[in-house]
Protein backbone atom coordinates (compact mmCIF):
# COMPACT_ATOMS: atom_id res chain seq x y z
CA UNK A 1 0.00 0.00 0.00
CA UNK A 2 1.61 3.03 -0.95
CA UNK A 3 -0.85 5.85 -1.85
CA UNK A 4 -3.16 5.83 1.25
CA UNK A 5 -4.73 8.08 3.66
CA UNK A 6 -3.70 7.91 7.06
CA UNK A 7 -6.34 9.36 10.01
CA UNK A 8 -7.30 8.79 13.47
CA UNK A 9 -11.35 7.75 12.83
CA UNK A 10 -13.07 7.58 9.79
CA UNK A 11 -16.84 8.23 10.02
CA UNK A 12 -18.88 6.16 7.61
CA UNK A 13 -22.39 8.38 6.99
CA UNK A 14 -21.84 12.52 6.82
CA UNK A 15 -25.39 12.52 8.25
CA UNK A 16 -26.37 14.71 11.47
CA UNK A 17 -24.91 11.99 13.89
CA UNK A 18 -21.69 11.29 12.14
CA UNK A 19 -21.47 15.08 11.96
CA UNK A 20 -21.69 15.60 15.68
CA UNK A 21 -19.36 13.11 16.35
CA UNK A 22 -16.70 14.67 14.32
CA UNK A 23 -17.15 17.48 17.06
CA UNK A 24 -16.94 15.15 20.36
CA UNK A 25 -13.61 13.21 18.65
CA UNK A 26 -12.50 17.24 18.13
CA UNK A 27 -12.67 17.96 21.64
CA UNK A 28 -10.50 14.85 22.24
CA UNK A 29 -7.95 15.83 19.62
CA UNK A 30 -8.86 12.71 17.04
CA UNK A 31 -8.72 13.44 13.66
CA UNK A 32 -11.42 12.22 11.25
CA UNK A 33 -12.32 11.88 7.76
CA UNK A 34 -16.03 11.30 6.32
CA UNK A 35 -17.54 9.24 3.87
CA UNK A 36 -20.61 9.48 2.58
CA UNK A 37 -22.36 8.06 -0.72
CA UNK A 38 -24.49 11.17 -1.49
CA UNK A 39 -22.99 14.08 -2.99
CA UNK A 40 -23.80 16.67 0.36
CA UNK A 41 -23.62 16.20 3.76
CA UNK A 42 -26.69 15.75 5.86
CA UNK A 43 -27.86 12.19 5.27
CA UNK A 44 -31.55 11.67 5.68
CA UNK A 45 -31.85 15.39 7.12
CA UNK A 46 -30.78 16.59 3.79
CA UNK A 47 -32.26 14.20 1.55
CA UNK A 48 -35.43 12.80 2.44
CA UNK A 49 -36.22 16.09 4.32
CA UNK A 50 -34.22 19.30 4.18
CA UNK A 51 -37.54 21.07 4.64
CA UNK A 52 -39.54 19.91 7.13
CA UNK A 53 -39.27 21.09 10.65
CA UNK A 54 -37.82 18.89 13.64
CA UNK A 55 -39.52 19.75 16.88
CA UNK A 56 -37.50 17.19 19.39
CA UNK A 57 -33.45 18.82 18.96
CA UNK A 58 -32.99 19.59 22.41
CA UNK A 59 -32.47 23.47 22.32
CA UNK A 60 -34.36 24.10 19.35
CA UNK A 61 -38.41 24.76 19.83
CA UNK A 62 -38.18 24.00 15.84
CA UNK A 63 -35.71 23.42 13.24
CA UNK A 64 -35.47 21.82 9.28
CA UNK A 65 -33.74 19.32 8.71
CA UNK A 66 -31.47 21.05 6.43
CA UNK A 67 -31.03 24.44 9.06
CA UNK A 68 -29.74 21.65 11.56
CA UNK A 69 -27.47 20.09 9.01
CA UNK A 70 -26.12 23.85 8.69
CA UNK A 71 -25.71 24.73 12.29
CA UNK A 72 -23.61 21.21 12.56
CA UNK A 73 -21.21 22.37 9.96
CA UNK A 74 -20.48 25.57 11.80
CA UNK A 75 -20.40 23.60 14.82
CA UNK A 76 -17.37 21.33 13.94
CA UNK A 77 -15.75 24.36 11.68
CA UNK A 78 -12.72 24.82 14.01
CA UNK A 79 -11.89 20.84 13.50
CA UNK A 80 -11.76 20.95 9.65
CA UNK A 81 -12.58 17.43 9.25
CA UNK A 82 -12.41 16.44 5.53
CA UNK A 83 -15.34 14.48 3.46
CA UNK A 84 -14.84 12.22 1.01
CA UNK A 85 -18.61 12.59 -1.12
CA UNK A 86 -19.91 10.85 -3.66
CA UNK A 87 -18.03 7.76 -2.66
CA UNK A 88 -19.38 4.36 -0.99
CA UNK A 89 -17.27 2.33 1.52
CA UNK A 90 -16.55 -1.14 -0.26
CA UNK A 91 -14.61 -2.89 2.20
CA UNK A 92 -13.55 -2.61 6.31
CA UNK A 93 -10.51 -5.00 6.78
CA UNK A 94 -8.84 -5.40 10.42
CA UNK A 95 -5.17 -5.50 9.84
CA UNK A 96 -4.45 -4.80 13.74
CA UNK A 97 -5.04 -6.52 17.19
CA UNK A 98 -7.87 -6.39 19.29
CA UNK A 99 -5.44 -4.25 22.05
CA UNK A 100 -4.46 -1.88 19.12
CA UNK A 101 -7.11 -2.03 16.50
CA UNK A 102 -5.80 -0.61 12.93
CA UNK A 103 -8.00 -0.77 9.59
CA UNK A 104 -7.77 -0.90 6.20
CA UNK A 105 -10.97 0.73 4.66
CA UNK A 106 -11.92 1.15 0.80
CA UNK A 107 -14.42 3.34 -0.92
CA UNK A 108 -15.53 2.37 -4.72
CA UNK A 109 -15.73 5.47 -6.85
CA UNK A 110 -12.60 6.82 -6.67
CA UNK A 111 -11.00 3.90 -4.81
CA UNK A 112 -9.63 5.96 -2.03
CA UNK A 113 -8.01 3.65 0.43
CA UNK A 114 -7.72 4.61 4.23
CA UNK A 115 -5.47 3.75 7.68
CA UNK A 116 -7.17 4.44 10.44
CA UNK A 117 -7.45 3.50 13.89
CA UNK A 118 -10.49 3.24 14.60
CA UNK A 119 -14.13 3.50 12.36
CA UNK A 120 -16.68 4.71 13.24
CA UNK A 121 -20.49 3.42 11.16
CA UNK A 122 -23.16 5.96 11.19
CA UNK A 123 -24.91 5.08 8.41
CA UNK A 124 -28.40 6.09 9.60
CA UNK A 125 -30.29 3.09 7.29
CA UNK A 126 -27.45 2.25 5.28
CA UNK A 127 -26.49 4.19 1.78
CA UNK A 128 -28.81 6.28 -0.28
CA UNK A 129 -29.26 4.12 -3.29
CA UNK A 130 -31.47 4.67 -6.78
CA UNK A 131 -34.86 3.01 -5.83
CA UNK A 132 -35.82 0.51 -8.32
CA UNK A 133 -39.13 -0.53 -9.53
CA UNK A 134 -40.92 -3.73 -9.00
CA UNK A 135 -40.40 -4.96 -12.69
CA UNK A 136 -39.79 -8.50 -12.89
CA UNK A 137 -36.63 -9.64 -14.81
CA UNK A 138 -35.56 -5.91 -14.76
CA UNK A 139 -32.01 -7.29 -13.23
CA UNK A 140 -31.25 -8.53 -16.55
CA UNK A 141 -31.11 -4.81 -18.09
CA UNK A 142 -29.73 -3.01 -15.77
CA UNK A 143 -26.05 -1.85 -17.10
CA UNK A 144 -26.83 -2.72 -20.52
CA UNK A 145 -30.56 -0.96 -21.43
CA UNK A 146 -31.68 0.29 -18.06
CA UNK A 147 -29.98 2.78 -16.19
CA UNK A 148 -30.52 4.91 -12.77
CA UNK A 149 -28.01 7.64 -13.67
CA UNK A 150 -27.02 9.33 -16.49
CA UNK A 151 -23.00 9.15 -16.76
CA UNK A 152 -21.92 10.02 -20.29
CA UNK A 153 -25.00 11.86 -22.70
CA UNK A 154 -23.59 10.34 -25.38
CA UNK A 155 -24.11 6.64 -24.68
CA UNK A 156 -27.77 7.75 -25.68
CA UNK A 157 -27.48 9.21 -28.92
CA UNK A 158 -29.59 8.17 -31.63
CA UNK A 159 -31.37 5.34 -28.89
CA UNK A 160 -35.08 5.30 -28.55
CA UNK A 161 -34.81 6.63 -25.11
CA UNK A 162 -38.06 5.96 -22.31
CA UNK A 163 -37.52 8.27 -19.27
CA UNK A 164 -39.72 7.18 -16.51
CA UNK A 165 -41.08 9.50 -13.26
CA UNK A 166 -42.20 13.38 -12.88
CA UNK A 167 -39.53 14.75 -10.63
CA UNK A 168 -36.76 17.15 -11.46
CA UNK A 169 -34.28 13.80 -13.06
CA UNK A 170 -36.87 12.65 -15.25
CA UNK A 171 -37.51 16.34 -16.73
CA UNK A 172 -34.24 17.85 -16.87
CA UNK A 173 -33.29 13.94 -18.48
CA UNK A 174 -35.94 14.55 -20.78
CA UNK A 175 -35.06 17.79 -22.19
CA UNK A 176 -31.16 17.24 -22.10
CA UNK A 177 -31.83 13.99 -24.04
CA UNK A 178 -34.20 14.52 -26.23
CA UNK A 179 -31.90 16.63 -28.58
CA UNK A 180 -29.66 13.33 -28.92
CA UNK A 181 -32.21 10.79 -28.61
CA UNK A 182 -34.01 9.03 -32.08
CA UNK A 183 -37.12 9.16 -30.03
CA UNK A 184 -38.04 10.14 -26.28
CA UNK A 185 -40.65 9.28 -24.66
CA UNK A 186 -41.53 10.11 -20.68
CA UNK A 187 -43.78 8.01 -19.04
CA UNK A 188 -45.53 9.33 -15.70
CA UNK A 189 -48.47 7.79 -13.66
CA UNK A 190 -50.24 11.40 -13.75
CA UNK A 191 -50.14 14.56 -15.48
CA UNK A 192 -48.82 16.42 -12.99
CA UNK A 193 -44.98 16.65 -12.46
CA UNK A 194 -42.64 17.75 -9.10
CA UNK A 195 -40.01 19.52 -11.19
CA UNK A 196 -38.59 23.23 -11.98
CA UNK A 197 -41.81 24.76 -14.36
CA UNK A 198 -39.70 25.81 -16.63
CA UNK A 199 -38.38 22.88 -17.78
CA UNK A 200 -42.05 20.80 -17.26
CA UNK A 201 -42.94 24.14 -19.96
CA UNK A 202 -40.07 22.94 -22.05
CA UNK A 203 -41.08 19.13 -21.77
CA UNK A 204 -44.62 20.34 -22.95
CA UNK A 205 -43.84 22.68 -25.85
CA UNK A 206 -41.49 19.15 -27.33
CA UNK A 207 -44.54 17.29 -26.63
CA UNK A 208 -46.72 20.06 -28.32
CA UNK A 209 -45.00 20.16 -31.16
CA UNK A 210 -44.51 16.03 -31.77
CA UNK A 211 -40.63 16.34 -30.78
CA UNK A 212 -41.04 13.61 -28.08
CA UNK A 213 -43.64 11.39 -26.55
CA UNK A 214 -45.44 12.15 -23.07
CA UNK A 215 -47.85 8.68 -21.77
CA UNK A 216 -49.54 8.50 -18.98
CA UNK A 217 -49.14 5.22 -17.31
CA UNK A 218 -46.74 2.45 -15.13
CA UNK A 219 -44.57 -0.05 -16.73
CA UNK A 220 -45.73 -3.47 -16.25
CA UNK A 221 -43.73 -5.58 -17.80
CA UNK A 222 -40.53 -5.05 -20.20
CA UNK A 223 -39.30 -6.81 -23.59
CA UNK A 224 -36.24 -7.96 -24.99
CA UNK A 225 -33.59 -10.43 -25.33
CA UNK A 226 -30.16 -11.11 -24.14
CA UNK A 227 -29.78 -8.03 -22.15
CA UNK A 228 -31.06 -5.89 -24.74
CA UNK A 229 -34.11 -4.18 -24.17
CA UNK A 230 -36.83 -4.04 -26.73
CA UNK A 231 -39.99 -2.39 -25.46
CA UNK A 232 -41.58 -1.52 -22.14
CA UNK A 233 -45.36 -2.74 -21.99
CA UNK A 234 -47.19 0.03 -20.56
CA UNK A 235 -50.04 -0.16 -18.42
CA UNK A 236 -52.75 2.77 -17.81
CA UNK A 237 -55.10 3.73 -15.13
CA UNK A 238 -58.23 1.70 -16.95
CA UNK A 239 -56.04 -1.42 -16.95
CA UNK A 240 -55.79 -0.92 -21.12
CA UNK A 241 -51.91 -2.01 -21.54
CA UNK A 242 -49.72 -0.71 -24.72
CA UNK A 243 -46.53 -1.60 -25.78
CA UNK A 244 -43.69 1.21 -26.34
CA UNK A 245 -40.57 0.69 -28.29
CA UNK A 246 -37.21 1.66 -26.49
CA UNK A 247 -33.71 0.79 -26.22
CA UNK A 248 -33.29 1.68 -22.91
CA UNK A 249 -35.23 2.77 -20.29
CA UNK A 250 -33.96 5.59 -17.38
CA UNK A 251 -36.42 5.17 -14.45
CA UNK A 252 -35.99 8.38 -11.99
CA UNK A 253 -37.71 6.96 -9.08
CA UNK A 254 -35.98 9.06 -6.48
CA UNK A 255 -33.30 7.06 -3.78
CA UNK A 256 -33.87 4.46 -0.82
CA UNK A 257 -31.50 3.00 1.44
CA UNK A 258 -30.01 -0.36 1.45
CA UNK A 259 -27.78 -1.67 4.02
CA UNK A 260 -25.33 -2.28 1.08
CA UNK A 261 -21.86 -3.44 1.93
CA UNK A 262 -21.67 -3.09 6.04
CA UNK A 263 -23.24 -6.60 5.75
CA UNK A 264 -19.85 -7.97 4.40
CA UNK A 265 -17.51 -6.47 7.06
CA UNK A 266 -17.25 -9.22 9.81
CA UNK A 267 -19.97 -7.49 12.21
CA UNK A 268 -23.22 -8.68 14.09
CA UNK A 269 -25.87 -7.66 12.39
CA UNK A 270 -29.82 -7.98 13.83
CA UNK A 271 -31.71 -7.37 11.44
CA UNK A 272 -29.45 -4.99 9.45
CA UNK A 273 -28.60 -3.67 12.70
CA UNK A 274 -25.24 -3.51 14.67
CA UNK A 275 -25.69 -4.10 17.93
CA UNK A 276 -23.52 -2.48 20.27
CA UNK A 277 -22.89 -1.82 23.98
CA UNK A 278 -24.29 0.83 26.08
CA UNK A 279 -21.35 2.30 27.75
CA UNK A 280 -19.03 2.53 24.71
CA UNK A 281 -21.24 2.34 21.75
CA UNK A 282 -18.64 -0.28 20.34
CA UNK A 283 -19.73 -3.73 17.79
CA UNK A 284 -18.19 -6.72 18.38
CA UNK A 285 -15.21 -5.75 16.24
CA UNK A 286 -13.10 -3.63 19.02
CA UNK A 287 -12.11 -0.30 17.25
CA UNK A 288 -14.99 -0.10 15.38
CA UNK A 289 -18.04 1.51 16.52
CA UNK A 290 -21.89 2.39 15.27
CA UNK A 291 -23.83 5.04 16.23
CA UNK A 292 -27.23 6.61 15.37
CA UNK A 293 -29.98 4.51 13.57
CA UNK A 294 -27.77 2.04 12.32
CA UNK A 295 -27.01 0.78 15.78
CA UNK A 296 -29.44 -1.65 18.55
CA UNK A 297 -29.17 -2.21 22.40
CA UNK A 298 -32.21 -2.16 24.47
CA UNK A 299 -34.14 0.29 24.62
CA UNK A 300 -32.97 1.81 21.78
CA UNK A 301 -34.97 5.10 20.27
CA UNK A 302 -33.88 6.12 16.61
CA UNK A 303 -33.77 9.72 17.46
CA UNK A 304 -30.93 11.96 16.41
CA UNK A 305 -30.44 13.01 19.95
CA UNK A 306 -29.80 9.37 21.10
CA UNK A 307 -27.17 9.39 18.20
CA UNK A 308 -25.16 12.80 19.48
CA UNK A 309 -25.32 11.05 22.98
CA UNK A 310 -23.63 7.81 21.46
CA UNK A 311 -21.10 9.78 19.68
CA UNK A 312 -19.71 11.51 23.03
CA UNK A 313 -19.59 8.14 24.70
CA UNK A 314 -18.01 6.27 21.36
CA UNK A 315 -15.29 9.20 21.54
CA UNK A 316 -14.36 8.29 24.99
CA UNK A 317 -13.24 4.87 23.75
CA UNK A 318 -11.58 5.74 20.84
CA UNK A 319 -9.32 8.04 22.50
CA UNK A 320 -7.78 5.01 24.24
CA UNK A 321 -7.06 3.76 20.60
CA UNK A 322 -5.50 6.95 19.51
CA UNK A 323 -3.58 7.96 22.14
CA UNK A 324 -3.48 4.87 24.66
CA UNK A 325 -0.40 6.16 27.02
CA UNK A 326 -2.54 9.55 27.59
CA UNK A 327 -5.44 10.19 30.56
CA UNK A 328 -8.24 11.18 29.39
CA UNK A 329 -9.08 14.36 31.40
CA UNK A 330 -12.86 15.15 31.22
CA UNK A 331 -13.60 18.68 30.87
CA UNK A 332 -16.36 21.34 29.99
CA UNK A 333 -16.38 23.84 26.85
CA UNK A 334 -17.59 26.10 29.69
CA UNK A 335 -14.52 26.40 31.44
CA UNK A 336 -11.90 25.03 29.88
CA UNK A 337 -9.34 27.21 28.45
CA UNK A 338 -7.81 23.68 26.55
CA UNK A 339 -11.18 23.23 24.87
CA UNK A 340 -12.16 26.65 24.11
CA UNK A 341 -8.37 26.79 22.31
CA UNK A 342 -9.62 24.02 20.09
CA UNK A 343 -12.81 25.67 19.14
CA UNK A 344 -10.91 28.96 18.29
CA UNK A 345 -12.96 30.68 21.37
CA UNK A 346 -10.04 31.02 23.67
CA UNK A 347 -10.28 34.78 25.36
CA UNK B 1 -61.14 -1.11 18.57
CA UNK B 2 -61.17 -2.75 15.67
CA UNK B 3 -59.12 -4.89 13.49
CA UNK B 4 -56.95 -4.06 9.78
CA UNK B 5 -56.63 -6.71 6.90
CA UNK B 6 -53.09 -6.88 5.40
CA UNK B 7 -52.27 -9.12 2.61
CA UNK B 8 -48.05 -9.78 2.67
CA UNK B 9 -45.85 -9.76 -0.19
CA UNK B 10 -46.40 -13.79 -0.08
CA UNK B 11 -50.17 -13.08 0.05
CA UNK B 12 -51.09 -14.24 2.72
CA UNK B 13 -53.65 -12.31 4.78
CA UNK B 14 -52.79 -11.19 8.38
CA UNK B 15 -55.70 -9.63 11.04
CA UNK B 16 -53.95 -7.13 13.00
CA UNK B 17 -55.59 -5.72 15.96
CA UNK B 18 -55.54 -1.81 15.17
CA UNK B 19 -55.54 1.17 17.43
CA UNK B 20 -57.55 4.50 17.25
CA UNK B 21 -54.85 7.30 16.33
CA UNK B 22 -52.23 5.26 14.99
CA UNK B 23 -50.82 5.62 11.54
CA UNK B 24 -51.66 1.99 9.45
CA UNK B 25 -48.24 2.26 8.30
CA UNK B 26 -47.18 2.01 12.47
CA UNK B 27 -49.81 -0.69 13.09
CA UNK B 28 -48.62 -2.89 10.21
CA UNK B 29 -44.77 -2.17 11.61
CA UNK B 30 -46.01 -2.53 15.45
CA UNK B 31 -47.46 -6.07 14.53
CA UNK B 32 -43.97 -6.93 12.46
CA UNK B 33 -45.03 -7.71 9.33
CA UNK B 34 -42.67 -6.32 6.63
CA UNK B 35 -43.02 -2.44 5.74
CA UNK B 36 -40.09 -0.20 5.81
CA UNK B 37 -41.09 3.16 7.01
CA UNK B 38 -37.98 4.49 6.38
CA UNK B 39 -38.58 8.18 7.04
CA UNK B 40 -40.72 7.81 9.97
CA UNK B 41 -44.48 8.42 8.64
CA UNK B 42 -43.48 12.05 7.51
CA UNK B 43 -44.48 11.44 3.97
CA UNK B 44 -40.62 11.73 2.38
CA UNK B 45 -39.65 7.91 1.26
CA UNK B 46 -42.93 5.94 0.18
CA UNK B 47 -41.11 2.52 1.76
CA UNK B 48 -44.69 2.41 3.51
CA UNK B 49 -46.45 2.02 0.08
CA UNK B 50 -49.77 -0.56 0.24
CA UNK B 51 -53.01 -0.81 -2.36
CA UNK B 52 -56.29 -0.54 -0.53
CA UNK B 53 -59.27 -2.95 -1.79
CA UNK B 54 -60.94 -1.14 -3.94
CA UNK B 55 -64.73 -1.15 -1.66
CA UNK B 56 -62.29 1.03 1.40
CA UNK B 57 -61.11 3.65 -1.18
CA UNK B 58 -64.02 5.96 -1.16
CA UNK B 59 -63.74 5.60 2.47
CA UNK B 60 -60.11 7.08 3.25
CA UNK B 61 -59.44 10.99 3.11
CA UNK B 62 -57.75 11.81 -0.59
CA UNK B 63 -54.03 12.10 -1.16
CA UNK B 64 -52.39 15.27 -0.37
CA UNK B 65 -50.34 16.85 -2.99
CA UNK B 66 -47.22 15.64 -1.45
CA UNK B 67 -48.81 12.01 -1.16
CA UNK B 68 -49.09 12.24 -4.44
CA UNK B 69 -45.97 13.36 -4.65
CA UNK B 70 -44.08 10.54 -3.02
CA UNK B 71 -46.38 8.03 -5.32
CA UNK B 72 -44.75 9.51 -8.00
CA UNK B 73 -41.51 7.66 -6.99
CA UNK B 74 -43.38 4.02 -6.90
CA UNK B 75 -45.03 1.45 -9.48
CA UNK B 76 -48.65 2.53 -8.17
CA UNK B 77 -52.24 1.23 -9.13
CA UNK B 78 -55.23 3.20 -8.77
CA UNK B 79 -55.50 1.38 -5.18
CA UNK B 80 -51.99 3.14 -3.66
CA UNK B 81 -51.32 5.47 -0.75
CA UNK B 82 -48.97 5.37 1.36
CA UNK B 83 -50.38 3.79 4.83
CA UNK B 84 -48.63 6.39 6.51
CA UNK B 85 -50.90 8.87 5.74
CA UNK B 86 -54.06 6.86 6.76
CA UNK B 87 -54.95 7.51 10.19
CA UNK B 88 -56.96 4.52 11.48
CA UNK B 89 -60.20 5.44 13.40
CA UNK B 90 -63.20 3.28 13.93
CA UNK B 91 -64.38 3.90 10.86
CA UNK B 92 -61.99 1.85 9.27
CA UNK B 93 -62.35 -1.34 11.35
CA UNK B 94 -62.06 -4.26 8.36
CA UNK B 95 -59.78 -2.15 6.01
CA UNK B 96 -58.36 -4.19 3.92
CA UNK B 97 -55.04 -3.06 2.16
CA UNK B 98 -52.14 -5.46 0.58
CA UNK B 99 -48.43 -4.35 0.87
CA UNK B 100 -47.06 -3.23 -2.38
CA UNK B 101 -43.64 -4.53 -3.97
CA UNK B 102 -40.60 -3.02 -3.66
CA UNK B 103 -37.97 -2.87 -6.13
CA UNK B 104 -35.30 -5.31 -4.40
Amino acid sequence: MTDHIETDVVIIGAGPVGLFAVFELGLLDIKCHLIDILPKVGGQCAELYPEKPIYDIPGFPMVTGQGLVDNLMAQIEPFNPTFHLNEMVESLESIGTPEAPLFRVRTSENGTTFVCKSVIIAAGGGSFQPKKPPIDNIEAYEGTSVFYAVRKMEMFRGKKVLIVGGGDSALDWTVNLQPIAKRLTLLHRRDAFRAAPHTVEKMRSLVASGDMDLHLGQVSAIKGDNHVLEGAVIRKDDGSEHLVDCDVMLPFFGLTMKLGPIADWGLNLHENLVPVDTEKFETNVPGIFAIGDINTYPGKLKLILSGFHEGALAAQKVHRYVYPEKKLLFQYTTSSTSLQKKLGVAA
Amino acid sequence: MGVIHVTDRAGQRHTLDAIEGWRVMEIIRDWGLPIEGLCGGACECATCHVFVAEEWMDKLFPPTDEEEDQLDTVVTKPSSRLSCQILWTPELDGLEVTLAPTGD
